[in-house]
């Protein structure tokens, strides 16, 4: 079959199961007072749509930041800003002043959910699609199943269509940026990455790789003549795309200052989910300023090898450090570590295959406070079968495969064991554990002197996936580029 | 004739569609939940002498005993998930936990259906030379029957229980394409006591079993062979039927209730049409009968106050007149319907070609059925596709046959599912469904010309045009306070033609086959 015809096919197929998990509940339905995820998008439409620009970020009286103020870039309050244009034609009482707060209906909920979908047809579907097409090896079946179980991320359709958030916007951005570097459109690939960055001001966990691997491709080319042009071209695309963002509010020196302010919260909100926002950014910065220290390894390496292999590895590595090194962050994060990782899906199908499905499974809490136990299960069991079977994962398992060569020569001392095996059992084992784990959170009820048992339990299990995850491709960043001759056809 | 090795891809294959079946357990339902639940109710907490005259609710029991013992089994799990549902007086009655278990009970009973399509898969010819798995004809059939969409729609999203006995149709075919002709003839028999819908098709099994099985042999020149005739295999059927018939309604021949129990299943009271029109004759005579009349009105032939009121695609199901052209009465539809099977009937009876034309015989009888029956639900028209996609994946006439009738057919289903939010699913499905089919039918006979003449691709985008016109223009425009159903009229009428002209087609091919021996 051509092509194009199974790509429609497994884009449609995408849409249509996004659409049906949409058709469950979202965060905070029906818990005044404050609600949740969607209250707050819903609220950001109110507030960008009936005040000017420069209330948007302050607490004025028709302002109340303690009721889900902006905490986003620009980007975010632009994008709320035409779809609540949009929602004033369709019925004016879901963005009316103060009296919409806790809207909640049927239709406006198909409404919401139809933006989500329109702007993951827009942004992230397309990347995703030329992605797996253009920059993955293979055959074209491959490159077509490699699409298939990319666009069956559980993680992402539940958090996106069933949580309720837009992060198939600030991801898609990301990864036209990594698209267009893979391309070798470096201007435009910044330009994308700064609209990312300018939509969640998380997108920073990926700001070092794409400028260590940029700062190494100018170098490389010469740090006189062409690399010069290079850095300049890109410099210039970064500023004039941060401008053009914060247009509105660079006229008033308070006013962008003030927007720093809500985005990196320094004194600490009032509410349990804010917590982990503050913590969240935060922690960025306080890890930017130890990075010099722990992590420089993997950029200093991106830096002088600015291959895209590395880049994607290095990509992958740095949001796995973010996250996982940090205080508190948000059980969300690990989107921005599995949105790299998915980009390695057809050169180590097994590993990201087993990190996303843990991925998956580390918000399990959040699905079950949602209500999205069903289709955390059917997106789940779907996504894990069919990745496996299509991409053959447990039987590409050899060392080579696995690119672990280089290292195992150091283990010389351990016995000599058949490592496939091992990582096939040790595979089993770990989605048992994950399943098992998932079935007692769902059916007992915890003990009364433990009453959070489940939920430690499972974001230690994630931890500890996520943990090794981040060692193994560690290894692999520094075991050498990958070998050419694994073209084999894959049927 | 070897049959193809079933391996990996069809687990998969059933698999995938299950999971996306889970998806759909919180879509809108149609009143058949309520049906059911119902009908779980009444089995469960009432007596077997007061199935068929419990009347508390609307939705009175009114398939055949069996599907009742069916419900009965069934509500013996459903008493673990809610009990209320089970109380008789509990209308509509639809918790959580209610929804979740119909819709696994649907999810679940498919799985006759997964292995019914695995049996026809094996029974379909193998392409020589294709190593490629995706264009094999067993894949390409496994995913027109497992991922239909008119299935997935009705069943999983409208609900009925059509993949669990399309399954037992779809079983009783592949015994037949294998030879086992006993064991398909129960399997019918059993069909027959679950939906008696079925009885559509019916002449074609009565007249292929006689005339192939009870005759053992045929002449040289392939007419009848009378001496050939073995009264043995005559009884065996026969008995095997009366066997099942006698399991299914004795029980209520026993107590008398045999006239209640067949008038609950024929209810003949019901109008000529169902409230949407399903796109078959009556439905294009509907229309030339309003043209006319109101051709006739402006021209001051007639005079207004002389029509009676027509309100054919109104919600309620009445009964009414025709106001140019004469009324069409239920007597008529029959007349039209057995000579319209009459041709294809007589046709297996002279030159019988095994298994293959009694399914040929078997698609024209549902298909003409469809076109001439009383009250015809637009949902029938899945039991002229499926069959028709066994055909499709073997010959390259049938497969074009096939493109035109599935896109249609499946799309004169569109108003079955009007809520707004399941629209994405709907549409997508259906692009899904369509790109495929036409792709890997195409692929599969490549090299002997296109599929589709012209005409027929024109036809088909025009369905894209009447699709556009009624879900996205018509809601937003004047017309839809004063002129209600006209989305669903020119559905139907538009389908109508191209199920028509499908019809037509089959007919001209089975009547235009020349014996070829078949190795079958």
């Amino acid at each position: 079959m051509q092509t194009w015809s199974l790509v429609s096919v497994c884009v449609l197929l995408g849409v249509v199961v996004r659409w049906g998990v949409s058709l469950n509940s979202y965060s905070g339905a029906g818990k005044p007072p404050m609600y949740g995820d969607y209250e707050a998008q819903r609220h950001w439409q109110e507030v960008t749509y009936n005040l000017p620009v420069q209330e948007w970020y302050f607490n004025t009286t028709e302002n109340d930041l303690n009721y889900w103020g902006l905490d986003y870039p620009p980007l975010t309050a632009y994008h709320s800003l035409i779809c609540a244009y949009i929602a004033k034609i369709i019925n004016p009482e879901w963005v009316e002043l103060h009296k919409s707060r806790g809207y909640e209906s049927p239709a406006h909920k198909l409404f919401m959910r139809a933006t989500v979908l329109v702007a993951d047809l827009l942004i992230y579907i397309p990347a995703v699609v030329l992605y797996c097409l253009y920059l993955t090896d293979g055959s074209s079946k491959k490159k077509v199943s490699t699409l298939f179980c990319f666009l069956l991320y559980p993680g992402l359709i539940l958090i996106d269509y069933g949580h309720f958030q837009y992060n198939g916007v600030s991801l898609g951005f990301a990864l036209w940026g990594v698209l267009a570097l893979g391309l070798g459109w470096d201007a435009f690939g910044s330009m994308a990455f700064c609209l990312a960055l300018n939509y969640k001001q998380m997108e920073l966990y990926h700001a070092l790789p794409f400028f260590c691997y940029l700062l190494g491709k100018c170098i490389k080319l010469g740090p006189m003549g062409r690399g010069f042009f290079l850095l300049v071209r890109i410099a210039a695309t970064v500023l004039v795309t941060f401008a053009l963002c914060w247009l509105p509010f660079l006229s008033d020196p308070s006013q962008a200052l003030q927007v720093v302010r809500r985005i990196f919260p320094v004194a600490r909100g009032l509410f349990e989910d804010k917590v982990a926002n503050t913590w969240c950014s935060l922690n960025i910065l306080i890890k930017i300023r130890s990075i010099l220290s722990s992590d420089s390894q993997i950029y200093l390496r991106l830096l002088m090898k600015p291959t895209f292999w590395q880049f994607k590895l290095a990509l992958a590595n740095s949001s796995l450090a973010f996250f996982l090194f940090s205080y508190q962050v948000h059980e969300k994060s690990i989107l921005l570590a599995a949105l790299p990782v998915c980009l390695l899906l057809s050169d180590l199908p097994l590993t990201v295959i087993w990190f996303l499905q843990a991925s998956t499974f580390s918000m399990l809490p959040l699905f079950l406070k949602d209500g999205l136990l069903v289709p955390y299960v059917v997106t789940s069991l779907a996504f894990l079968f069919f990745s496996i079977y299509l991409l053959s994962a447990l039987e590409h398992c050899s060392e080579e495969e696995l690119r672990l060569g280089a290292y195992h020569k150091l283990l010389f001392f351990l016995p000599k064991l058949d490592l496939a095996c091992i990582v096939r059992w040790k595979f089993y084992i770990s989605v048992a554990a994950m399943a098992g784990l998932s079935i007692v959170s769902v059916a007992l009820v915890p003990p009364p002197h433990l009453p959070d048992l489940f939920p430690v339990l499972v974001s230690t299990t994630g931890f500890l996936h996520f943990l090794g995850t981040f060692i193994y491709f560690n290894i692999v960043q520094f075991s050498g580029p990958p070998s050419r001759k694994n073209q084999k056809k894959n049927d | 004739m070897a049959a193809p090795v079933v391996d990996g891809w069809f687990p998969a294959l059933a698999l995938g569609v299950s999971l996306l079946k889970c998806l759909f357990i919180n879509a809108y339902h149609s009143t058949d939940f309520e049906v059911h639940r119902n009908w779980l109710a009444i089995t469960h907490s009432l007596p077997v002498s007061r199935w068929y005259h419990e009347n508390t609710s609307e939705w009175t029991l009114d398939y055949p005993p069996l599907f009742a013992w069916f419900e009965f089994g069934l509500s013996h799990v459903a008493q673990h998930f809610d009990r209320n549902m089970l109380v008789v007086e509990n209308l509509n009655y639809d918790s959580p936990m209610t929804v979740l278990f119909q819709r696994l009970s649907v999810i679940f009973t498919d799985v006759v259906f997964i292995f019914a399509v695995r049996e026809c898969c094996r029974c379909v010819q193998k392409q020589k030379g294709s190593r490629d798995v995706l264009n094999r004809p067993s894949f390409v059939l496994a995913v027109l029957l497992l991922w239909n969409f008119g299935l997935l729609i009705v069943d999983h999203i409208h609900f009925q229980y059509n993949g669990f006995l399309f399954g037992f149709l779809l079983l009783s075919v592949a015994k037949h394409l294998q030879s086992q002709h006993l064991q398909g003839a129960l399997l019918f028999a059993v069909l027959l006591n679950l939906k008696h819908i079925y009885l559509y098709v019916a002449p074609a099994y009565g007249i292929y079993l006689l005339r192939s099985y009870c005759f053992t042999q045929d002449n040289k020149d392939g007419s009848i062979s009378w001496r050939s005739f073995s009264p043995l295999r005559l009884i065996t059927l026969g008995s095997i039927v009366t066997s099942v018939c006698a399991l299914s309604f004795g029980p209520f021949i026993a107590m008398g209730q045999l006239p209640q129990v067949l008038s609950r299943l024929f209810p003949f009271k019901r109008g000529l049409c169902h409230a949407y029109w399903a796109p078959n004759i009556w439905a294009l005579y509907n229309m030339l009968d309003k043209s006319l009349a109101i051709l006739g009105v402006r021209l001051k032939l007639l005079e207004e106050a002389g029509l009676p009121r027509a309100s054919m695609t109104g919600g309620l199901v009445q009964e009414f007149q025709h106001s140019v052209l004469p009324s069409v009465s239920p007597s008529i539809t029959l007349i039209c319907t057995l000579l319209s099977i009459l041709p294809a009937v007589a046709s297996i009876w002279r030159r019988p070609r095994g298994a293959r034309g009694f399914l040929r015989c078997l698609l024209l009888c549902a298909l003409a059925s469809f076109m001439f029956g009383w009250h015809v639900h637009e949902k029938a028209i899945l039991i002229a596709i499926l069959p028709l996609s066994i055909l499709a994946v073997e010959s390259r006439e049938d497969a074009g046959i096939f493109l035109v009738l599935s896109t249609t057919g499946h799309y004169s289903l569109f108003p079955l599912i009007f809520t707004p939010a399941e629209l994405p699913i709907k549409v997508g499905l259906m692009l899904m469904f369509v790109i495929y089919s036409f792709t890997a039918l195409r692929k599969l006979h490549s090299g002997q010309g296109t599929l589709l003449h012209p005409l027929e691709s024109v036809y088909l985008l025009g369905l894209v045009v009447v699709a556009i016109a009624c879900e996205i223009i018509f809601p937003l425009s004047p017309w839809q306070q004063k002129l209600p159903f006209l989305p669903l009229l020119l559905t139907s009428v538009y389908c109508s033609v191209g199920v028509c002209y499908s019809f037509l087609r089959l007919y001209v091919s089975l009547l235009r086959q020349e014996e070829k021996p078949k190795q079958l």
